[in-house]
């Protein structure tokens, strides 16, 4: 008995997720060795509830062998750690058997990079929220002990509050610093200039105070704008490298082995990024390609849905290259691979991803814009308010302290909070909802979408074809032929029709069908002149015909069926008067077809990928601020090129990495991405407007003179957290 | 008034023993799954008979 079969049912048993699916392959090449200890690291897909956890934890752990097992429930991360001969393939059916989906998981430079940095400014906010609580607790009692504190106490307190600040300030300060002392030597300023002086400012002063038995010492205010200011920080680190962790993930589940041909013709199995350009690899009958090959040996029929967006099979021979992202279906092909070569597709599309990259570096966030009129503002301010004191009079000691004052009270910590806090809340939500952001400034781009474009093969339909015209007894018959073929038709006669006996002496032809016996007659199944029929009739979807001995030839018609939201997302969009556009590499029937049934009138069929592009520049040429939807290779260069791009979950990795967003759920998640883009971007404007409302108030309190310290430190957190709550609002609302 | 001379030092030293401990989690990855711990927690290993 299987363990699914004792905990009563498979997958999740919660019933939050249901059971999925597990990427086949070798997992042996994901295996580290270190010394007698074997580790394999494996994303789970599925496990949402701590049943979960124990159940793949004691599944796993019951392996011979197995020494560790540990499974992060946040990311569905499995760690196994084993000893002797068993198989990292046993580990992933043993977990598969559960009903989980598995696939081989493997860190990348940048995602290791990432969490070092978040590690490093959580670190940094503990420190500075440690030194903040010693140094309120000193301030307070200066604050509290007014007009009875002696002098020297006074004086002894904020020398203890000095020595807590200093090196805090060096050591949770430095990502400030650093961050302004490279923006200075580029020659411009950026948000990090004027929180470097602000800092160092109110410190230098504060030592100053206590040096010359003054009344003022900021030392708990630049210690709470650190601390403020890192909360910001960390927030849109976290983000950044959740938003990458998933989508890296996602492209995770096409993370597959392949199998190399060494010298002696003995097949080895490989990781894809070990195959060297030049290699013999062996596509097996229905595998996907992963990397270019050009095909040495051998003729089968391919499914290149993904890369070109033609949704019926093509023959294939000797000499032709196949591009990663096709699937191999009937015959097993042997190929060189071609790697990353200046003439393969991917390195077109390449090009065309970094066009797309750079046209969206120049992009500005509100954020930038808000941050290019205060950094000005604040200084300006600092500076008169310091040379007007001078001229009414003031002392060089006042003058400064009103205009450190200033800069401390001005510093921006609602500022900084207010665009972190509200992509932090926005992404959370879509993240529950199944769709993963790349990045936290996509939210505003989607924000302001006008017009939308849609390929069709995958994105809008199902990408796989289904029996649409009904059939009787001869259904049955051509199902037992379909039974041995992997050709995408056949799989939809068998999905309609179900298990069943297969026919005998089957014989499968690349490019024309399938032969064989039922029952002491002989039958055909396939292309029209392959089964004998001259005269066909126009089809708007894939047809298979079915002839035999006693049997006249018949036709069986096939649709790639739409999405099952696909009719309510498009009344939703239409509604919401946005511009509706499909652009896809298939026939113009098919195009047609699905355009009709969806009412898009604008569609444009048998476009290359470059075509693509050119059509994105028009449109943004145009003023448009279009949002690209697609998972195939083929849209790749227009998905960067777009204002915003979403991709399905299904999507190339390709796709996927130039893409702003991916979801896993149906067509409806793009309705809720720019619902939730809006507000946000709503919320943001808020949050920008309540931190200008409180410069506002701030700034003639501080330049009049009447800033202390114990007002700084009310007016900073007060601000703070309004921010973050009108941003945690949209938490509360309708969903 | 001579009291403050031992409470700060005592004060900061409680502090410093809360950053450690903070710096303690955060380096031995007490924060990686915070939704499995809460769950983990509730995980009763005895098994039926």
């Amino acid at each position: 008995m299987t363990e699914a079969a004792l905990s009563g049912s498979a997958g999740c048993p919660s019933g939050l997720e249901p059971p999925s699916q597990s990427v086949g392959g070798d997992y042996s090449p994901f295996v580290q060795n270190k010394g007698a200890l074997k580790s394999l690291t494996l994303s789970v897909r599925g496990a949402k509830c701590g049943g979960c956890l124990s159940k793949i934890e004691n599944a796993v752990g019951g392996v011979p062998g197995v020494e560790h097992v540990r499974m992060n429930l946040s990311n569905g991360k499995l760690n196994v750690a084993w000893q002797g001969a068993t198989s990292a393939n046993t580990i992933v059916d043993r977990v598969t058997s559960l009903g989980y989906g598995v696939s081989a998981y493997s860190e990348d430079g940048s995602e290791a990079s990432a969490k070092r940095e978040e590690r490093a400014l959580l670190i940094s906010m503990g420190v500075a929220a440690f030194a903040l609580a010693n140094i309120m607790l000193l301030s307070v009692s200066v604050w509290g002990g007014h007009g009875e504190m002696g002098s020297d106490t006074r004086m002894a307190l904020y020398a203890i509050s000095g020595l807590i600040a200093l090196p805090v300030l060096v050591f949770s300060g430095r990502h400030f610093f650093q961050s302004a002392w490279s923006a200075l030597k580029h020659g411009h300023a950026n948000m990090d200039v004027p929180i470097s002086l602000a800092l160092t400012l109110a410190f230098g002063v504060s030592v100053w105070e206590t040096l010359a038995a003054g009344d003022h010492a900021y030392f708990d205010a630049s210690v709470m704008l650190l601390f403020f200011l890192l909360i910001g920080r960390f927030l849109d680190a976290r983000l950044r490298r959740q938003a990458h962790a998933a989508a890296h993930d996602l492209a995770a589940l096409q993370n597959r082995s392949v199998n190399r041909l060494a010298s002696d013709d003995s097949v080895e199995s490989v990781r894809a990024d070990e195959v060297r350009r030049g290699d013999t690899i062996l596509l097996a009958a229905g595998e996907r390609a992963v990397i270019d090959i050009k095909i040495a040996a051998g003729t089968s029929t391919v499914d290149e849905s993904l890369v070109t967006g033609e949704s019926l099979p093509r023959l294939i021979q000797t000499g032709e290259t196949l591009y990663a992202g096709t699937v191999n279906l009937d015959q097993p092909i042997t190929g060189e691979a071609l790697g990353s070569t200046s003439d393969s597709l991917l390195a077109d599309i390449a090009q065309m991803l970094e066009a797309g990259e750079q046209k969206r570096a120049r992009y500005r966030q509100i954020a930038d814009k808000a941050v290019a009129l205060y950094v000005p503002f604040v200084n300006t301010t600092a500076a008169i308010t310091l040379i007007a004191w001078l001229l009414l009079g003031a002392g060089v000691r006042d003058a400064i302290m009103v205009a450190v004052a200033t800069l401390i009270i001005t510093c921006p910590c609602a500022l900084a909070l207010a665009a972190p806090v509200a992509q932090v809340v926005a992404s959370g939500r879509l993240f529950r909802k199944g769709i993963y952001l790349r990045s936290g400034d996509a939210l505003e781009r989607f924000a302001e979408i006008d017009h939308l474009v849609f390929d069709k093969t995958g994105t809008l339909t199902l990408g796989i074809p289904t029996l649409v015209s009904s059939h009787g007894a001869e259904l049955e018959k051509a199902a037992s032929l379909a039974r041995a073929s992997r050709h995408p038709l056949s799989r939809a006669l068998v999905e309609t029709v179900g298990a069943g006996p297969v026919a005998s002496e089957i014989k499968e032809m690349p490019g024309l069908g399938v032969e064989g016996v039922i029952d002491g007659k002989a039958y055909r199944l396939g292309s029209a002149e392959w089964v004998g029929v001259s005269a066909v009739q126009a089809s708007d979807g894939p047809t298979l015909w079915f002839a035999g001995d006693d049997q006249e030839a018949i036709q069986f018609r096939f649709r790639d069926q739409l999405q099952s939201d696909a009719a309510d997302v498009f009344a939703d969009l239409k509604q919401d008067g946005l511009g509706l556009e499909i652009l896809s590499g298939d026939t113009e029937q098919a195009v047609k077809a699905v355009a009709d049934q969806i009412g898009v009138s604008t569609w444009h069929a048998q476009v290359s990928p470059q075509d693509k592009v050119d059509r994105l520049r028009d449109l943004a040429a145009a003023d448009k601020k279009v949002l690209m939807v697609g998972d195939g290779l083929n849209d790749a260069g227009a998905l960067a090129m777009a204002h915003a791009s979403l991709a399905p979950g299904g999507a190339m990795d390709v796709s996927q990495s130039a893409s702003d967003a991916v979801y896993a759920g149906g067509l409806s998640s793009i309705v809720t991405v720019l619902n939730t883009a809006r507000r946000t971007k709503r919320v943001m404007l808020q949050n920008f407007g309540l931190a200008a409302a409180y410069n506002m108030i701030a700034v003639p309190i501080a330049v009049t003179g009447n800033v202390t310290p114990l007002i700084a430190a009310i007016a900073m957190s007060a601000s703070s957290l309004i921010v973050t709550l009108n941003a945690l609002r949209m938490n509360w609302g309708r969903s | 008034m001579e009291i403050i001379v031992y409470l700060i030092p005592v004060a900061l030293g409680l502090g410093a023993l809360g950053l450690a401990g903070f710096l303690w989690s955060v380096n031995s990855d007490q924060y990686d799954d915070l939704d499995g711990a809460a769950h983990r927690i509730l995980d009763d290993e005895d098994k039926p008979l």
